[in-house]
Order: C-alpha cells, then structure tokens, then sequence
C-alpha cells in the first residue's frame, strides 16, 4: 500500500513562505486564497519568547471529516491517503470547510486578480472557471504525484513526482512521501524524530506531521 | 506565580462559510417540524390542522430554499442527494421528499374534501418524517469538526426541543386567532420548559467540553434576555391565557415570544457562536540547546478534559 504524508520539520521551517509562493505559483490560487500557509507563532513572555513558523494546509487526513460530511460526493480520498475535491459535482456548499479542523478550504465566487479588476496574460491562460463557486484545497499536487507515478518516479524522492512546496522549500523542513514504505525519508525521519500532528483530539489522523526534537539515541 | 505563556497568531476566528441564510434553514426547519407534529394531532383528534401544515411546509421550503441561494453552485443542488452513507445533509434532502409529498397530498386531499382518515394518515407521515429532518439539521451541526460549539452533544437535544417549541409557539399564535386547536398554549408552554432544560444543558456542555472564548461569549450574551424574555415572560403569557381563554391576544405574544426566541439562539449558535478552533501547535519544536514549551490553545475558554 501507498499513504502519501508531509512531513514539516518546525525546527527547520525559517517561514520565508516559499513554499507558499510556490503553491500558488504552481496551482494558479487567486489573491486571498493560500493551499499551503506557514503560521507564524509567538509563543511565551518576554524575555522568554519563541518564535514558531508553522506550515499548514489540507492535512489529508485519514480519517477526513470533508469526505463524510460532503453531500455530492465532490470530496473524496484516493487510496493512497490524497482528499481531493471533484469540482464538476461540487455544489459549494462548504459544509466541508466547517468540517475542516484545519480552516484548509477556500471559495472564491468570483475571479480575483492580482493587479486590479483585468487578469494578467498568465491569470488569463490559467484561468479555471470550475474553481468557482465550491470548494478548493491543497491537492498534495495529484497531477504531477500521478504523471511521476506513471513515468515510474518516486514522489517525494524524484522532485517531477513531488509536490511544489516540498520541492522550494529552502531549509528542508517540507519532506514528502510514503509513509507505508520504511525505507523513504518521511518514514525516516519519523522513526529518528518526536513528532505530533494537529489537533489529535479531532480523531482526523492528519497525514502531516510536525518534528519538533530528535529522539533519543538507543543506547 | 509564573506567567502563562501567551500566543500570538492564528487564533480561533468567526466562520464565514454559512451566513443567515443558512441560519433560516435551521429555524425553518425547526419550526416547521413542530408545526407538522402539532398538525397531525390535531388531524388525528379531527380538530383544525390545515394551516398549521401549511404553515409547517412553507416554513421548512423557505429554509431549504434559503440554502438554495446561498450555495455557490445552485444550478447543481441536485448533487445534495449523492451521500447518504456518512453526510448528514445528504440525508435531510432525501427525507425532505417524503415530507413534501405526504405533506403537500394531504393538503390537497382536504381541500378537494376527500376522507379525513387519508388526511390524517399522510399528515402523520409528514411529522414523523419532519422528526427525521429535524434531527438530520442537528446531526448537520454535529458532523461540523471544525466549530467546537456545534461539536457539543447537549446541541442536538437543544435543537430538537427548540424545534418542536418554536412550532408550537406559532401554533399558539395561530389558536389566537381560531385556527389551530385551543391546547396549543399549553404544549408551547410545556416545550418551552423543555426547551429551557436543554439550553442549560448545552451551556453546561460547552463549559465542560472546552470551547474558544468568543463562542463562550456568544452564547452568554443572549443568555439573559433568551431567559427571561424568551422564556420567563413568554411563559407567563401563555399561563395567563389557558384558564382565560377569553385573553387571545396575549397567548399569541406568548407564543411568538417563545418562537422568536428559539430563532435568535439558533442565529446565535450559527452565526456568532460559530468560531473555529484555530491552529495551535501542542508544543514548541527544541531548537539548539533550547527545550520545547507546552502550549495551550490560545484564545479558549476552557480546557477540554
């Protein structure tokens, strides 16, 4: 079996928001609309302050509250782990984003432009009119994972099969991968650092996970 | 004392996917029901039941039509009907069709003058299948993991009662004027009792649950007023009318009281008290030579257990 995870390292993440920069380039979201965010957290009093850059998104959950409760069966979960969203039967309702723990769903009702009311050459040519009016998320970039599968690549290890944050991240903190294969780096880098996801309580079973110190060495 | 450390960044925040239109569908839907469940006892006992169904169906399309106006793709309102396995919404548009039906031929037969038996049967029908609507728009707010306060259990019993209280409140209304039977106060003051229990209920629920600051707020800012308004001077008004049946006018008010107060909770509940859960982290990643800091979610209530 396959279950494809991100695994961000809070330790490495820097928050320069490349990978934001590279999502939206890749996937052509209009102003407002962010599939992979990094929060950036200050956590303490002074002196005695941290400072956390947190990325998030679609956690494509195992146990994906969006799937249950859409009614068109718009959201769905493949196989190996990856909720995607059927825009051609999607009524944009947005029940899925109240589902959503993770406020990872966007609708956009009308087309948005960088520059004002007229749309860029690039906005005109990529420009999908079925992104408006239901729901929209990260898509852990199923066409390239699917064109890398079928010309035999490994996502998460040859970068034409990864996703788009992934492959900009600057400091390495974006790993993705196959979790159910032992030998990938996501399982590596589980098995070698504590790790937790959000919002366990939810019951959702993230397939994002978050290093935030090594483990102990085996004596 | 040490400090509590504090966080800045994504606190839980109003959501503002479902406005008051999809507000309406629940107070339609709940009204609705209670004025379908109050008709068929009226049918079943041959007292007068036609406008409290009417009123019981045309409550519940103008909820339903409500949402209909507020998805982004109405034209495709059909594809409501593909998951009945796990969506709850899904499974209120399929028992919407049976509602209508039995509801709507029922009218139809009492006003060609056909058996009143038939009527009575179809009229049953439609409330247990509104029961069956009413409970799917509670389960909708349930299934939503991202609003702690509509993950709170005691929020279905709250719903339903509120619900059958509301329809019963108009049907007070209507008994004012001679058209629904003369117990109509007695039931809404019953159910708004009921009603009063499961809103404690639900408070309690939240405070023991844990749930985002704003929500708390939310729902004790209308606590008072829902209280003492909605209930206590609401309830009196129907009192002071069943021995004097002479005083109409002020079970009407009680009972639009009793109604318009479920609505306002229930606008609440939806609209303001609808705050998501945030994106807090559980710890602090070690950094260097640094430890990791437990953090609370920022910005809740309380601590869920």
């Amino acid at each position: 079996m396959t279950r494809y995870v991100m695994v961000a390292d809070l330790r490495r993440c820097v928050g320069c928001q490349t990978c934001t920069a590279a999502c939206r380039h890749a996937n052509a979201t209009p102003p407002g609309v962010q599939w992979r965010r990094v929060l950036d957290l200050e956590i303490g009093e002074y002196p005695e302050v941290q400072r956390v850059f947190v990325p998030t998104g679609c956690q494509h959950c195992s146990d994906p509250p969006c799937v249950a409760a859409c009614p068109s069966t718009a959201t769905r979960q493949r196989a190996d782990g990856i909720v995607t969203i059927d825009y051609d039967i999607c009524i944009g309702c947005l029940y899925c984003a109240l589902a959503c723990p993770y406020e990872a769903r966007s609708k956009v009702d009308e087309p948005v432009y960088a520059y004002g009311d007229d749309p860029t050459a690039s906005e005109t040519a990529r420009f999908d009119p079925r992104t408006i009016g239901v729901a929209q998320k990260c898509t852990f970039c199923v066409d390239v994972i699917d064109a890398g599968v079928a010309a035999g690549l490994t996502p998460g290890k040859d970068r034409a099969a990864t996703p788009a944050c992934a492959n900009a991240c600057i400091s390495g903190a974006l790993t993705f991968g196959d979790i159910d294969d032992p030998n990938s780096a996501v399982s590596r880098l589980l098995r070698e650092n504590k790790h937790f996801r959000m919002h366990e309580d939810a019951g959702t079973k993230p397939g994002f996970y978050y290093l935030w110190d090594k483990e102990a060495l085996p004596l | 004392m040490k400090k509590k450390p504090f966080v800045t960044g994504p606190w839980p925040k109003l959501q503002r996917h479902w406005d008051i239109r999809a507000a309406c569908n629940f107070i339609g839907g709940g009204t609705g029901t209670g004025l379908l469940l109050a008709a068929a006892a009226a049918a079943a006992a041959g007292q007068t039941f036609a406008p409290a169904l009417a009123a019981g169906l045309c409550f519940i399309a103008c909820g339903l039509t409500m949402v209909l106006l507020e998805i982004g793709r109405p034209w495709r309102a059909f594809n409501v009907f593909f998951h009945p396995q796990t969506s709850w919404m899904t499974r209120e548009g399929v028992v919407a069709l049976p509602l209508f039906g039995c509801g709507g031929l029922a009218l139809l037969i009492h006003w060609a003058g056909g058996p009143g038996q038939v009527v009575a049967g179809l009229t049953g029908l439609a409330a247990l299948t509104a029961c069956g609507f009413l409970y799917c728009q509670a389960r909708i707010l349930r299934a939503a993991k991202g609003i702690p306060a509509w993950r709170e259990e005691t929020l279905t019993p709250f719903l339903l009662s509120s619900g059958l209280t509301e329809g019963f409140g108009i049907l007070a209304g209507l008994a004012a004027i001679g058209l629904a039977p003369s117990w109509a106060p007695l039931a809404a003051l019953g159910l708004g009792l009921l009603r009063l229990a499961a809103w404690q209920n639900y408070g309690k629920g939240l405070s023991a649950r844990g749930v985002p600051a704003a929500s708390m707020a939310a729902i004790q800012n209308i606590g008072p007023a829902f209280l003492i308004v909605g209930h206590g001077l609401a309830a009196l008004l129907l009192a002071t009318s069943v021995p004097w049946p002479g005083l109409a006018a002020l079970s009407a008010i009680g009972g639009l009281l009793l109604a318009a107060a479920g609505w306002w909770a229930k606008q609440t509940i939806v609209m303001k008290a609808a705050v998501t859960r945030g994106l807090s982290i559980p710890r602090t990643p070690v950094r260097g030579s640094g430890t990791s800091r437990l953090v609370n979610k920022p910005n809740w209530e309380t601590e869920a257990a």
